[in-house]
């Protein structure tokens, strides 16, 4: 099935950051999805190529949907980790923190507060980085993940996606 | 959302698990797919033409007959079968919209068929694709036009616009006669003093008798007095009609460039300069050229015809070709004459004396006129005088062609510039509705599962059918999806609420199975956070805090001892949202009477504090409340009525 509309929507067979910003401006029309979707062509884009091959897709699905918990994070850690490079810092999770808020849109309750991100980002920061360096590095994201039971659970929500 | 997309959707949950990490607070749970039965062949009888389909396809538009429950009024139990007495081949097309997502349009069909039949499928025409969408849309404009000439004899000209201006109303009544009785006289009196003012003009120079020195004089010289008043009463009449004109115009530079209005103007100059200038001697050779320009009152005539306008229009539109037949003219005038001239250069009392003088005869030969005045002696004269005949036919004929198909192009042009811009605007409408129809979606159920608890309280289970539309598959998911991004934020999409009357933030969780344990984990884990959120949630005012947990602690029982400043806003809403609940659903409050009264108990002096702790327990769930409410002891004592209404607050805004 994947084969089938993955060809169908991306007939040269690779997908470019257009496709992917125009499926979260669909999805998520309330807000600005653009920068959102830019990470996560990033992160699908692993021999950074500027275009997503289909092996890039489904290896990317695959991991999402059937991989192991440790999979996921792993990848959840790759797509925070803007420049690849080993480390989240305060920045990167800003951005992307940034950006999942800008996708919600300016109509929400309660009204968006301009340090609300960065307050999130502390809050993770908090919760991850262990040895309180400032960076977050995978087996300080891994272990903490793995404490807490939320992020645990809503590991397996999207299992029966496909 | 169409379908293509819809395909998408499970690749954005997938990343979706990009934001748990992230994410505060426990996600809502994913919508199963427990309703849907097994994907079973619906057989649709349509005046005895089965056709057969998935039921899953139906149910992708659920707003139609075909997709929701309608369909099964016409449910035929013994040959489990639906039968619909309508027209078979229209629904081929309805058919194929469900499978593909895109509703075309027949060329073959009537229009109003068509229309009547998407009417009874509750199918938008707005749908229809682009590929047919201007083909209908062309075919129904038609329709309404000629609905409107029929109309038009029963019923025009009734008061439609009372409110216009008076210079309004004149401009309108001067473009377009029809619309007032007034108009029309006006239309005819100015058409008549045209044709009397043209008339004048050919009449006065008719050699009309003879006066004593044989002379013959022309009309215009012997009635002279007559013929004066008759051109300076048309000459006022066409001076206060350009005035009014003038007046009337809702943009005067632009109609002072307008031809029309050049035309009345030149029309009637001759006469004024002509009044300056009698005296002067010098002129009046000029003077009497002037009253050549008298003769364009003619033109004038054009604003009484549409056709004269076209025509008009189309010469000006066809100059390209009209130049280019004039060139070719000239080019073939100018060769033949050359020929001419010098092949009858040799015969005697010749009268091709020099080439300009052959032009007469070129033309006169080419357009096959013949006048005879000039002809050709020589035998080389007549031989070359023949072949310039013949190809001044075709030279001729050529052209007109063109200039006929321009004409009618321009014509159906004419009527299509409006039918352009109309469409447009539609189309940039429903492209509107189509971005925000997506996103209404969402909301549109998440009211619809507010009201779906409120009513659940209530009890009042027909209401609950109705509301409970069955939403697809793909739409639970992707709501499932929004709902996660507003719990990763911990903001939430506003939601108008009819229902309620007040904006109320729709940080719930409906529509999902396993609802309480659900919220016995989201309890179990901000309980786990109350006890470090206490104190500063205590004396804190009304805060912002991106945990939507912790949110509602934040507007706890400090409340009733404050002058509530900051949150007199929020509060006055959650007040105006609990008097409208208790006005409309007494009921809503029964399941929690028991804690009203314990918390009537304790904060007996401030009465709004029982208000405010309903007005806060009531916004989340309320299913959830009803077992924990009775299930908790209630406390004596009235010290411990605090702790128990903000346990009671930290317990029900686990959500």
């Amino acid at each position: 099935l994947v084969f089938y509309f993955f060809f169908q929507e991306c007939p040269s067979g690779v997908v470019n950051e257009e496709t992917f910003k125009e499926i979260y401006s669909q999805f998520f029309p309330q807000g600005d999805s653009t920068t959102y979707a830019h990470f996560l062509f990033n992160a699908f884009d692993t021999d950074h190529n500027g275009s997503v091959s289909f092996e890039d897709f489904v290896m990317g699905l695959s991991i999402l949907l059937r991989g192991t918990v440790q999979e996921k994070l792993n990848w959840a850690f790759n797509l925070y980790d803007i420049n690849k490079d080993g480390y989240i810092t305060k920045e990167e999770m800003l951005d992307i923190m940034k950006a999942i808020y800008d996708m919600m849109g300016k109509c929400t309750y309660p009204v968006l507060k301009e340090d609300a991100p960065r307050q999130h980002v502390e809050t993770f920061f908090q919760k991850m980085d262990k040895n309180k360096d400032g960076v977050v590095t995978i087996d300080e994201f891994i272990e903490s993940c793995q404490k807490d039971e939320n992020i645990m659970r809503s590991m397996q929500l999207f299992e029966n996606v496909i | 959302m169409a379908a293509g997309v819809a395909a998408w959707l499970p690749f954005a949950r997938a990343a979706a698990i990009g934001w748990m990490p992230v994410a505060n607070c426990p996600m809502p749970l994913a919508p199963t797919e427990k309703n849907k039965r097994q994907d079973e062949l619906i057989i649709l009888n349509v005046s005895g033409r089965r056709f057969q389909t998935w039921r899953t396809t139906l149910e992708r538009y659920p707003d139609t007959l075909l997709g929701s429950t309608e369909k099964e009024f016409f449910f035929n139990e013994d040959t489990k079968e639906y039968f619909f007495d309508r027209d078979p081949e229209v629904f081929r097309c309805i058919l194929n919209f469900y499978r593909t997502g895109k509703l075309h349009y027949p060329r073959y069909e009537c229009i109003s068929a068509y229309d009547e039949e998407l009417a009874f499928y509750g199918i938008l025409p707005e749908i229809i694709g682009d590929c047919c969408y201007e083909e209908y849309k062309d075919r129904k404009r038609e329709n309404a036009e000629r609905l409107m000439d029929d109309n038009d004899s029963e019923n025009n000209q009734e008061g439609s616009m009372p409110s216009l201006s008076f210079r309004q109303t004149m401009w309108r009544a001067f473009e377009n006669p029809h619309t007032s009785t007034l108009a029309l006289v006006f239309y005819y009196v100015t058409g008549f003093f045209i044709a009397v003012s043209v008339i004048t003009n050919v009449v006065e120079t008719v050699p009309c008798g003879t006066v004593p020195g044989n002379k013959e004089l022309p009309c215009g010289e012997r009635y002279a007095v007559a013929f004066f008043c008759l051109d300076t009463a048309c000459v006022m009449i066409f001076t206060v009609e350009y005035l009014l004109r003038l007046f009337a115009a809702p943009s005067r530079y632009r109609f002072i460039r307008s031809v029309m209005s050049i035309i009345d103007v030149v029309a009637i100059m001759p006469y004024y300069i002509g009044l300056v200038m009698t005296n002067n001697e010098d002129v009046s050779g000029a003077f009497v050229t002037l009253r050549v320009f008298r003769v364009f009152r003619i033109f004038k005539f054009s604003r009484h015809s549409q056709g004269l306008r076209i025509l008009g229009y189309t010469l000006k539109s066809c100059a390209s070709e009209l130049g280019f037949l004039l060139f070719s003219l000239t080019m073939a005038i100018i060769i033949f004459a050359t020929v001419m001239f010098y092949a009858e250069k040799g015969s005697s009392a010749s009268k091709f004396t020099s080439i300009p003088a052959s032009f007469w005869y070129t033309i006169v030969t080419m357009t096959t006129l013949g006048y005879g005045d000039m002809v050709p002696k020589t035998i080389a004269g007549k031989i070359f005088g023949s072949i310039c005949s013949l190809s001044g036919v075709l030279v001729i004929a050529l052209p007109v062609p063109v200039i006929v198909s321009n004409f009618s192009r321009i014509y159906h042009q004419n009527q299509r510039a409006d039918k352009r811009r109309a469409q447009k605007k539609a189309r940039l409408a429903r492209i509107r509705v189509a971005k925000t129809g997506s996103s209404n979606a969402y909301l549109h159920s998440k009211r619809n599962g507010l009201l779906n608890e409120a009513l659940e309280l209530t009890g009042s289970t027909e209401e609950e059918q109705h509301m409970t539309k069955g939403t697809s598959l793909i739409e639970s998911q992707h709501h499932h999806l929004l709902h996660c991004l507003e719990k990763t934020t911990g903001l939430s999409y506003l939601v108008d609420d009819p229902l309620l009357s007040v904006r109320t933030s729709t940080i719930k969780n409906h529509e999902f199975i396993d609802e309480q344990l659900f919220e016995q984990n989201c309890m179990e884990s901000s309980m786990q956070n109350y006890p470090s959120s206490r104190s500063p949630s205590l004396s804190s005012h009304h805060g912002l805090s991106t945990s939507c947990c912790s949110r509602r602690n934040k507007k706890t029982t400090h409340l009733p001892n404050s002058s509530v400043p900051a949150t007199r806003l929020r509060s006055m809403q959650e007040l105006s949202t609990i008097h409208i609940q208790c006005s409309e659903q007494p009921s809503l409050t029964t399941s929690r009477s028991s804690l009203n009264m314990k918390s009537d108990d304790g904060l007996r002096p401030n009465c709004k504090a029982a208000q405010i702790t309903t007005a806060i327990i009531s916004i989340p769930t309320p299913p959830a409340l009803t077992p924990e409410g009775e299930s908790r002891p209630t406390p004596g004592s009235p010290t411990n009525i605090p702790t128990t209404t903000t346990a009671n607050i930290v317990k029900v805004s686990a959500l």
